[in-house]
Order: C-alpha cells, then sequence, then structure tokens
C-alpha cells in the first residue's frame, strides 16, 4: 500500500527532515509512526498524503508514484485516502453534517447517496444526533470523531492520521484508537503517527520509529523492498 | 445532468448566502459597480435619444431654393411645378415670402426689429424634398446644379450639412462613451477581483481543507466565481435603476428645454434590451474579475498538515 524507498526530504529552509527513509506498509495493516516531536513524523504522513513530493528517492502510495503525479491528478489521488489530523479544523460555519459532506461534494457524489454515506459516517462514530450541530457546540473528543467521520467518508483504502489522540484524555484516546481498529478490521490501511507509546505498546500492533529523520523499522526489517533488491 | 445543475444551484445559493452574511460590505462593493456601470448606461441612452429623433431628418435631405428679389411668385410657382414633374423629388412646397416672413416673425422673436424694415427682405423660396431612394450625393449634386442653372435662382442649398455634424458629434460622442465604458469596465474587474481576493483569503482554512480532502481546483474555485457573478448582476441591477432615476429625473426638465425649441425630443427610458445587456455585461464581469483573482491566489493556497 505504502513504500517508501530511500525518501529524503529537504525544506527549503535547508533542514532535512527525513533522510534515506525506507520502509514498506502493506495493504490492510494498522502501524504506528512514532518518534519525539520534529523527528520526522509529520514528513512521513505528509509525504504520503502528497501535501509534499521527497526531494530524493521514491513514495509509493496505492501504485502510485507520488513524484510523477501531475498536480492536475492529486484531487483524484487525494481522494482516495482519508486524513484525520490533531488540530481537526472543521469548518466552524458549517453543520456537521456539511463538515463530513464536504469530501463527498468535492467527489461530485449525487446528493442522495451523500445523505446516505454522511450519515453512515456519523453513524460508526457515534454522532449521528449531532448532525444539525455546529462544531463549536461539540466537545473536543466529538470534534476528532467529526474529523473521522470526514476522513471515513469516502471509505479510503488508506486512513492517515497525526496525532488523534493529541488533545485527549486517556479514555477517549482508547475510545479514539477503537475506531480507528474497527476500521482496520474491515481491510482498511491504518497508519497513526503518535507520540503516545503507552497507547502503542498497548495495541501490540507494529511501530515504525522515526529518530533524527531515519526510521528504524524494528518489525519490518524483514521486508524486502524489490527495488533495492534489484540494484545489490 | 440534473446532479450537476443541482450542485451549481447549491455553490450559487451558497455563495448568495455568505454575502448576504456580510450585508455591510457587500452593499458597498455593489454600489461601486453599480456607479461604475450606471455612468457609461445613462450616457448611451442619451446618445441613443438624440439618434433616435434625429433619425427621420437623417436621411431626408432637403433642398432649400431661394430666388432672387422680384421674381414674381407666378414664376415661381410655375418652376415649382416643372420641378415637380421631374424624376426623384417626392414634395415641392412653395413659400412665398409673404409666409416666410410671418413664420419668421413669429419663431424668431424679432418681431418688433422687423417692423422697422420697410418691405420685406425675404425672396420667395421652394423647399424641396428628393424621394429617399434618390437622396444619394451625386443625384443630390446634378439636382442642385439643375436648379442653380436657372436665372431666376440665387442660392440652392443642401441642408445635408448639419446633419453630417450631427452625425460627427454623435460619433464622437460614441467614441467617448465607448473608451468611458472600457475604463469602467476594467474598474469593476479590479473591484471585483480584490474583493474576491480578500475572500479567498479570509476563507484560507476552508480552502486548505478541501483542497486536503480531494477538491478539485475547480470544486474550489466555483462558489467564488459565484460571488463574482453575483456581485456584477446586482451591481447591473442596481445600475438599472440608478440610469432609470436619473431619466426620470431629467425627463420633465428635458422635455420643457426641447419644447422651448419647438422640438417633441424626449429622453429613451431603458428597455428590455438595454436591461438584458446591462446584466449580462455585469455579470461577465463580475465572474470575469473573480476568475482573473482566482487564477492568481487559489493556485497559491495548499494544505499544510
Amino acid at each position: 500500500m505504502i513504500r517508501f524507498d530511500r525518501a529524503s526530504k529537504r525544506y527549503p529552509n535547508g533542514r532535512e527532515a527525513l533522510s534515506g527513509a525506507t520502509f514498506e506498509i502493506r495493504e490492510g495493516e494498522m502501524v504506528f509512526l512514532t518518534g519525539r516531536s520534529g523527528a520526522g513524523k509529520s514528513t512521513v504522513l505528509k509525504l504520503i498524503a502528497l501535501l509534499e513530493r521527497p526531494t530524493r528517492g521514491m513514495v509509493m502510495v496505492n501504485g502510485s508514484n507520488t513524484s510523477a503525479l501531475s498536480s492536475r491528478r492529486i484531487p483524484a489521488f487525494r481522494r482516495q485516502l482519508g486524513v484525520v489530523f490533531q488540530d481537526h479544523r472543521p469548518l466552524t460555519e458549517r453543520s456537521i453534517f456539511d463538515n463530513v459532506a464536504l469530501p463527498l461534494h468535492a467527489a461530485h457524489l449525487p446528493l442522495k447517496d451523500i445523505d446516505k454515506r454522511v450519515r453512515a459516517a456519523l453513524d460508526q462514530v457515534g454522532l449521528l444526533d449531532r448532525a444539525q450541530a455546529l462544531p463549536l457546540e461539540l466537545s473536543v473528543g466529538e470534534q476528532q470523531r467529526v474529523g473521522i467521520a470526514r476522513a471515513v467518508v469516502v471509505k479510503p483504502k488508506l486512513l492517515i492520521a497525526d496525532e488523534p489522540t493529541g488533545n485527549l484524555d486517556p479514555g477517549l484516546s482508547m475510545e479514539v484508537m477503537g475506531l480507528f481498529r474497527r476500521f482496520n478490521e474491515v481491510g482498511v490501511t491504518v497508519v497513526i503517527a503518535t507520540h503516545d507509546i503507552d497507547l502503542v505498546k498497548a495495541s501490540g500492533l507494529r511501530e515504525i520509529i522515526i529518530a533524527e529523520g531515519k526510521v528504524q523499522d524494528p518489525a519490518g526489517e524483514h521486508l524486502v523492498v524489490p527495488s533495492m533488491e534489484a540494484e545489490r | 445532468m440534473s446532479g450537476w445543475l443541482l450542485r451549481h444551484l447549491q455553490s450559487a445559493l451558497f455563495a448568495a448566502g455568505r454575502l448576504a452574511r456580510a450585508p455591510v460590505s457587500t452593499a458597498f462593493t455593489v454600489l461601486v459597480i453599480a456607479i461604475a456601470l450606471t455612468l457609461p448606461t445613462a450616457l448611451a441612452l442619451g446618445i441613443q435619444s438624440v439618434r433616435s429623433s434625429t433619425g427621420e431628418f437623417a436621411n431626408a435631405v432637403d433642398v432649400s431654393v431661394f430666388f432672387k428679389q422680384g421674381v414674381p411668385l407666378e414664376k415661381a410657382a410655375q418652376l415649382a411645378a416643372s420641378l415637380r414633374q421631374r424624376s426623384g423629388i417626392a414634395r415641392v412646397d412653395l413659400i412665398p415670402a409673404e409666409e416666410a416672413l410671418k413664420q419668421f416673425r413669429e419663431q424668431s422673436g424679432f418681431g418688433a426689429a422687423l417692423d422697422v424694415l420697410e418691405g420685406n427682405p425675404l425672396p420667395h423660396a421652394l423647399d424641396v424634398r428628393p424621394r429617399v431612394d434618390a437622396a444619394d450625393p451625386a443625384r443630390m449634386e446634378s439636382l442642385r446644379r439643375y436648379i442653380a442653372a436657372w436665372p431666376e435662382v440665387e442660392l440652392v442649398q443642401v441642408d445635408s450639412d448639419w446633419v453630417k455634424r450631427l452625425n460627427a458629434i454623435l460619433d464622437l460622442m460614441r467614441r467617448l462613451v465607448l473608451g468611458a465604458t472600457v475604463l469602467l469596465g476594467v474598474g469593476v474587474l479590479a473591484v471585483v477581483g480584490n474583493t474576491i481576493r480578500l475572500e479567498i483569503y479570509s476563507r484560507r482554512a476552508e480552502i486548505e481543507v478541501t483542497k486536503l480532502v480531494g477538491g478539485s481546483n475547480a470544486f474550489v474555485r466555483r462558489p467564488f466565481l459565484y460571488t463574482g457573478l453575483l456581485y456584477g448582476v446586482a451591481g447591473a441591477l442596481l445600475a438599472a435603476a440608478l440610469a432609470w432615476t436619473a431619466l426620470q429625473l431629467l425627463d420633465a426638465p428635458v422635455e420643457r428645454l426641447a419644447q422651448s425649441y419647438g422640438s417633441s425630443f424626449r429622453l429613451l427610458s431603458p428597455g428590455w434590451r438595454e436591461l438584458g445587456i446591462l446584466l449580462g455585461a455585469g455579470g461577465l464581469l463580475g465572474i470575469s474579475g473573480a476568475w482573473m483573482a482566482a487564477a492568481r491566489h487559489l493556485a497559491r493556497i495548499e494544505p499544510r498538515a
């Protein structure tokens, strides 16, 4: 599903946020990206969501080489993945329903399908009864679930989340993690960046550690990246 | 197709809702656009009024024939009769000297001064109107020469010069109005463009999120284009109302002025055709201004994580 092949990212200010990262995440996996703040977790997610392109190396997502995609194809590319952020950034003027419907409108779905799918997504995160509320009327935990509903409403094959539990207390964190696990159980590949080590250890799931822009992938070491194999 | 239409309708309503939520700034923008559109509209209507009221003269060119002093009225009537036989002549009116003096006394306001004169200084005259299809310059010239060759004739005047001058003046004014229209149109583009630019930056977060969830540039741009369209159409409607009001206010004084010259000149009120043109132009300018701003600024906003 995701393959980084010696991918590096150097920002215009000269800082190299990621250097020579190589790892693979297979379809249907649920993986944590861990590491200190500024270690490069966010950069990895940006490279996956095509908010950035690698300055060197290659990033493959769902069969697409992100460096080779023309900017006109980016919207269609982004529509096949769901993204959840720590600051969930709801559009405060619009109802919860409209916030969740936004990706479907962007995908030009028929309105009656939009209605059905938004209700389904809100139901999955337990917010169906708040559909007509405005985002600021909700608690932080509920707002985060709106963000998750917005990410999964397009039925993505890949869900990526940046510190989705960052602002939540342990109880709410567990709840949100439970949601991600349920999506994973129905086949969605899930990548979560977090510094909540306890949560990661408790989950027993694969952990990709990023430290100073380098990737340590204890559980993934046995994975062979084909193109590197060919060059050796 | 109906889904496509529905989506556009939704964008339009959404844009209208946004404008309605900021009534003061919306009103000012619409007002500026309206003023810029009113000026050329009112000027164009004024020129059109003049053209339509002079239109009947524009093609009908009269020839005035003045006889020499002392030519008897019978001789003048005889020549008028022979002229009526000529082809290409629609009408020949004989104006005896006494009648000309009477008319002049009534219309000029110099009645008292004329009393001082001994006798009638005016000659007999003919008012010759050629048929419209025979009024081309070459035939007019041959007619003029034919009449001028009569020994009884003092002067033949072809009254086309003032029509030419009037047309030249109207043409000049039309060009001035055209120039003003182009400049004011550019002004409308700039006003709408700048308003949309500010709107784009105030909605930065929304645009970022929309792009993040896969909204294409066209999708992000659409509500802004509708905003521009609405600004333009609203401005055009207000401009039509302003132009109509201005013409209503000017109508009575203009009529009085025209009447004092014995003219039935009236200002034209804007009709459906003018309203259509104005709305079309306003809408087009609005959407173009929005497009230019969107093309420049939307591409610069990319989602951050």
